[in-house]
């Protein structure tokens, strides 16, 4: 056995190293965030900031714990823990505390336990101990199943808990999946599929007016425009009849995908739950009005300019203008206080983040590790993409942190065992045979 | 799939993870470089600009007394983005007293108004409501109290004077930058026309506030602060004794009393009745007030005293003697016969019973018709042609200040009337008109119309024996006499002689003294006066009285305006002695008179039929 001492030495430190900035200017941000003239010590405990700081340490520690654990233990044990979240997850239905509508806790003591945080290491381990499986090939459709057993039972119950921006966090698998050799097609059709679905509700209700007194409704308006591209798409490679035949499939399948989204709206769901799929998936926000939030926090970043307001300085943040500012829309603080150049080394700090762990997954010898990756990658991409586009409205409002920064014991905890999980398969990968 | 190939997609993978952060790039690059809007948006949530409001200048009499003060008032505030969908709308009604659709309204308006900023929702409170209403306004999010002032009115007196102040409409807004929606603006008397001095300056505020609005503190340090100025404080030349006085005399009659010392100019009371309560027009009630006063059919909103254009009747006689005693055309001692009326050819304009021949002292004693259209037609007919004749005669009428504003620091003064040349010329034709046509002028009636303000400045001018000092109603602004900041106020002179003046005043101390004036009569005081009675085609005549005492030194020249009092001697003439009374003396001792007059009612006499 080796000792402690080489276990750091062969960490990559590089990854610790940008771990610990994001984790710290969260700290900065969620200060700021919430910063008022009454509570101003920085390390007051019963401030979130206070809290925050007490997070950081304890992730920090779990961090080191990960690192003593023997490697073989995440691998030996990767169907049992899923096992446990997964049954943590069921519970939390039956006795779980309620907080805006989303029963996803657990309360111990004055701490709150959110597993659905932890769910996602879960499933990322196990679904890389199955992937790595010897003699598994993703072509084969048994392998197709199980694995989408393996990630849909977690998002199906997070979405039980009405919690489903955590939900559609495990559709970043699909980048897993592809990486381990599932067809293309599969990504284009998935990303396709949503992207209708989402324009099919946004448009249904609107009316176009073009030229010549034409008047179209959105589900028709958008349904001629996959037309119009499946057309082109052919006209492109004219020759191909098996791609016309294709295209017209595709164009046959997207109009009654768009069709059956207005259909469904418009007659067999309940007026009430039609409107609560809407505000799940961001599209109507909240009662002040549409787009109220989405619209206080590109004022908030807009108006951070070039260089930001300076620290503390942030009007709309210090003055509570922009909702959850400590929490799902912590990026708005860095965009009004640090400006363009702080929010682009945010941005930078997280893309070398990630390209680093995907460097990381190439030099591993296991394909547990390996795959482990991938996943670790591909959840914090997820997350990046999700919660800074809803910031600066490139993309639905869906509650979920920005991972190291957002405020929250259980995510940052949750982050910070899924990366250091991976830091301790990665410095131990000489190991494997 | 071989294992190049699943290499590569890390690859992919890798590509979509920086497309991404590049779209992040050039979105936050458009958001935070390019585009300004954001920044606007950012001061409009933080940013407050918040108006002090001065304290409005306070008024008081000539003796002190305050007239006007300010008092607190509280509108209530709404936010609507505050404002939660659940609210109980039935109990925030029954707490403010207002009804569901008028709640409805204004909820309606404020969002149109704005949803992220607060406006008013209900205005001035008084301090008792506003008590019962904070005790329980926690109840409803949305709603906060803003306070403000109000005009208040401790001797609820002289309201025509005062006029009242309400919030500026849009074409002031859109004239002068001065204002801003939500200012109060004097809208009539003193406050209208001493508007800039009254208001002050205005201070502003800009401080930062949260999402709930509340203050966060200075913005920039408060280097865009300035603080409020309060509006000069005025002392008008009024004697609110007098003026109340003079509206208790006057109540349940029509017509008017103005009351000016002499020697300054200063107006002592200016009544008009029937009058209100000043206190009507504030506060919540003020628009309601206002519509019940505006459909009156007595037009207690018309001030008559500035805009009633009375004929002046018999009282204009003394200014004809002064006119034929400058022209020469009559002296002390001409006299003229009387047969119960003045005849000339088929003409014929009646008088009463009395000894003939009349000189002058007598003509204006017994109020002779005949004397007075004799004189006239010499006035006008001695020069060649009428015309010149009568624009001689009519420039010594308008130094008088009759017939023309006469400049008082009060809005909305009328000219009156004395036709000129052209007029006659159109209602007739071109040497169409002689001195007989228009004789009627002679004794005060026919076209003439004068305001009671300019009555009382033709009695002023006989008391000061050939001048006036323009009227006016406010003696100090701040610590500053209004003489010396009014250029408008001076010394007006007719250009006839004191000599006449002392033949025209003894005849009027007679009229008093054993003439048809003797209900004007006081003991110990010399009055002069000279009454009048002035024929209305609608309904019963005018009764009226110009006067002033004492004699010599005159303190007090006044003119009172009765309508529908029948003879000047009746209700004017009296009412003329007591305010002399109550004004040199303080106090009244002619109590039956007193009574009588306070008691008379003339507004329900059935009209002549
Ligand atoms: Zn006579």
């Amino acid at each position: 056995m080796r000792n402690s001492t080489s276990i750091f030495y062969n960490l990559d430190w590089f990854t610790i190293f940008l771990y610990l900035i994001l984790v710290f200017a969260g700290w900065l941000n969620i200060y700021a965030a919430v910063y008022n003239e009454e509570f101003q010590s920085i390390f007051d405990a019963s401030q979130q900031y206070g809290k925050q700081l007490l997070w950081i340490g304890t992730s920090i520690v779990l961090g080191i714990i990960i690192l003593f654990i023997d490697e073989r233990f995440y691998n030996t044990f990767a169907y049992v823990i899923y096992s446990v979240v997964i049954f943590l997850l069921v519970l939390v239905l039956l006795i779980g505390a309620e907080t805006k509508g989303a029963t996803s806790w657990f309360a111990i003591g004055g701490f709150k336990i959110q597993p659905s945080e932890f769910a996602k290491f879960a499933t990322n381990i196990a679904v890389a101990k199955y992937l790595s499986t010897l003699n598994i090939k993703i072509s084969d459709l048994k392998t197709k199943i199980v694995a989408a057993i393996l990630i849909f039972t977690p998002a199906v119950l997070i979405l039980a808990q009405n919690d489903t921006g955590s939900a559609l966090v495990y559709g970043s698998f699909i980048l897993v999946l592809y990486r381990e050799g599932l067809s293309g097609n599969f990504l284009v059709i998935g990303v396709a599929t949503a992207f209708l679905f989402v324009m099919a509700l946004i448009m249904r209700n609107e009316i176009f007016i073009f030229p010549f007194d034409i008047q179209l409704d959105g589900t028709i308006l958008l349904i001629i425009l996959v037309g119009l591209v499946c057309a082109l798409l052919w006209y492109l490679n004219r020759k191909s009849k098996q791609l016309l035949v294709i295209m017209i499939a595709v164009f046959i399948a997207s109009a009654g995908l768009i069709k059956s989204v207005d259909y469904i709206f418009n007659s067999v769901l309940e007026p009430h739950q039609s409107k609560r799929i809407n505000v799940m998936l961001g599209l109507e926000s909240d009662p002040k009005g549409a787009g109220y939030n989405v619209n206080q926090s590109l004022i908030a970043i807009g108006s951070g300019g070039i260089s930001g307001k300076g620290f503390l300085e942030g009007t709309q943040t210090k003055y509570d203008f922009v909702p959850e500012q400590s929490t799902d829309f912590i990026f708005c603080t860095i965009g009004e206080e640090w400006g363009f150049l702080g929010s682009l080394v945010i941005i930078i700090l997280f893309i070398t983040l990630l390209l680093r762990i995907m460097y990381l997954t190439t030099r591993q010898r296991s394909d547990f590790a390996r795959i482990y990756g991938y996943g670790v990658a591909c959840i914090l991409f997820f997350h990046f993409t999700i919660n800074i586009g809803m910031t600066i409205g490139l993309a639905p409002v869906i509650g979920i942190p920005l991972p190291f920064f957002s405020y929250g014991g259980s995510s940052l905890w949750g982050f910070s065992i899924l990366l250091f999980v991976f830091l301790k398969l990665d410095s131990d990968r000489m190991k494997v045979l | 799939m071989n294992k190049r190939a699943l290499e590569s997609r890390t690859l992919v993978i890798s590509v979509v993870f920086v497309l991404m952060a590049v779209i992040f790039i050039i979105r936050l690059f458009y958001v935070q470089v390019l585009n300004d809007k954001y920044k606007l948006d950012a001061d409009n949530n933080s940013k407050r600009n918040i108006t002090e409001y001065p304290a409005r200048g306070l008024i008081y009499d000539r003796n002190g007394k305050l007239l006007v003060y300010n008092e607190a008032a509280y509108d209530l505030m709404i936010l609507p983005r505050q404002v939660p969908e659940d609210l109980d709308t039935n109990s925030l009604c029954k707490l403010l007293r207002i009804s569901k659709d008028h709640f409805i309204k204004k909820i309606e308006k404020a969002k149109a108004f704005s949803y992220y900023k607060s406006s008013i929702f209900e205005r001035e409170f008084s301090s008792e409501e506003y008590a019962r209403i904070q005790e329980q306004l926690y109840k409803y999010p949305g709603f906060f109290v803003q306070t403000r002032t109000l005009r208040n009115y401790p001797e609820g007196t002289a309201a025509h004077v005062m006029g009242y102040i309400s919030e500026v409409n849009t074409a002031v807004i859109e004239k002068n930058p001065y204002y801003k929606p939500g200012d109060y603006i004097g809208k009539s008397g003193i406050e209208q026309s001493y508007e800039e001095e009254l208001r002050g300056k205005r201070g502003l505020r800009v401080v930062m506030v949260d999402v709930f609005n509340r203050e966060k503190g200075k913005f920039a340090e408060g280097i865009y602060d300035s603080t409020a100025v309060s509006g000069n404080d005025l002392e008008l030349t009024i004697d609110a004794d007098l003026q109340k006085y003079g509206e208790q005399l006057m109540q349940n009659k029509k017509g008017s009393i103005v009351a000016i010392e002499p020697t300054t100019g200063e107006v002592l009371a200016l009544v008009s009745a029937p009058g209100y309560d000043p206190n009507l027009l504030v506060g919540r009630e003020r628009s309601n007030n206002y519509a019940l006063l505006n459909q009156d059919e007595l037009k207690p909103l018309f001030n008559r005293a500035l805009m009633a254009k009375y004929p002046p009747g018999s009282t204009f006689k003394s200014i004809n003697a002064l006119i034929g005693l400058q022209e020469g055309v009559i002296t002390p001692s001409t006299k003229f016969s009387c047969n119960n009326g003045y005849n000339s050819g088929r003409f014929h304009m009646g008088c009463h019973s009395h000894p003939s021949p009349v000189d002058l002292k007598y003509s204006i004693q017994t109020s002779c018709n005949s004397y007075y259209s004799n004189v006239f037609r010499t006035i006008v007919d001695h020069y060649k042609k009428t015309e010149t004749g009568y624009s001689k005669w009519r420039n010594y009428v308008l130094s008088f200040g009759l017939g023309t504003k006469t400049g008082i620091d009060l809005p909305n003064e009328l000219n009156g009337f004395v036709p000129n040349i052209d007029y006659y010329d159109r209602y007739y034709r071109k040497g169409g008109w002689s001195s007989l046509t228009i004789v009627s002028l002679a004794i005060g009636q026919g076209e003439l119309g004068f305001t009671p303000l300019q009555m009382a400045n033709m009695a002023t001018t006989i008391a000061n024996r050939g001048y006036y000092i323009t009227p006016h109603i406010v003696k100090k602004v701040g610590n500053k006499r209004v003489e010396v900041i009014d250029t408008s106020i001076y010394r007006h002179e007719t250009g006839i002689a004191p000599k006449h003046y002392e033949e025209v005043v003894e005849a009027m101390y007679d009229v008093v003294e054993k003439g048809t004036g003797t209900s004007a009569r006081i003991d110990s005081i010399q009055v002069c006066g000279k009454t009048g009675t002035v024929q209305n085609p609608h309904g019963e005549d005018h009764s009226t009285f110009i006067a002033f005492a004492p004699k010599d030194n005159p303190q007090i020249a006044l003119s009172v305006y009765v309508e529908n009092g029948v003879w000047g001697s009746r209700w004017a003439a009296p009412m003329a002695g007591l305010l002399i009374e109550k004004y040199l003396k303080g106090k009244v001792k002619r109590e039956d008179i007193e009574i009588r007059m306070l008691e008379g009612n003339l507004i329900e006499i059935p009209k002549k039929p």
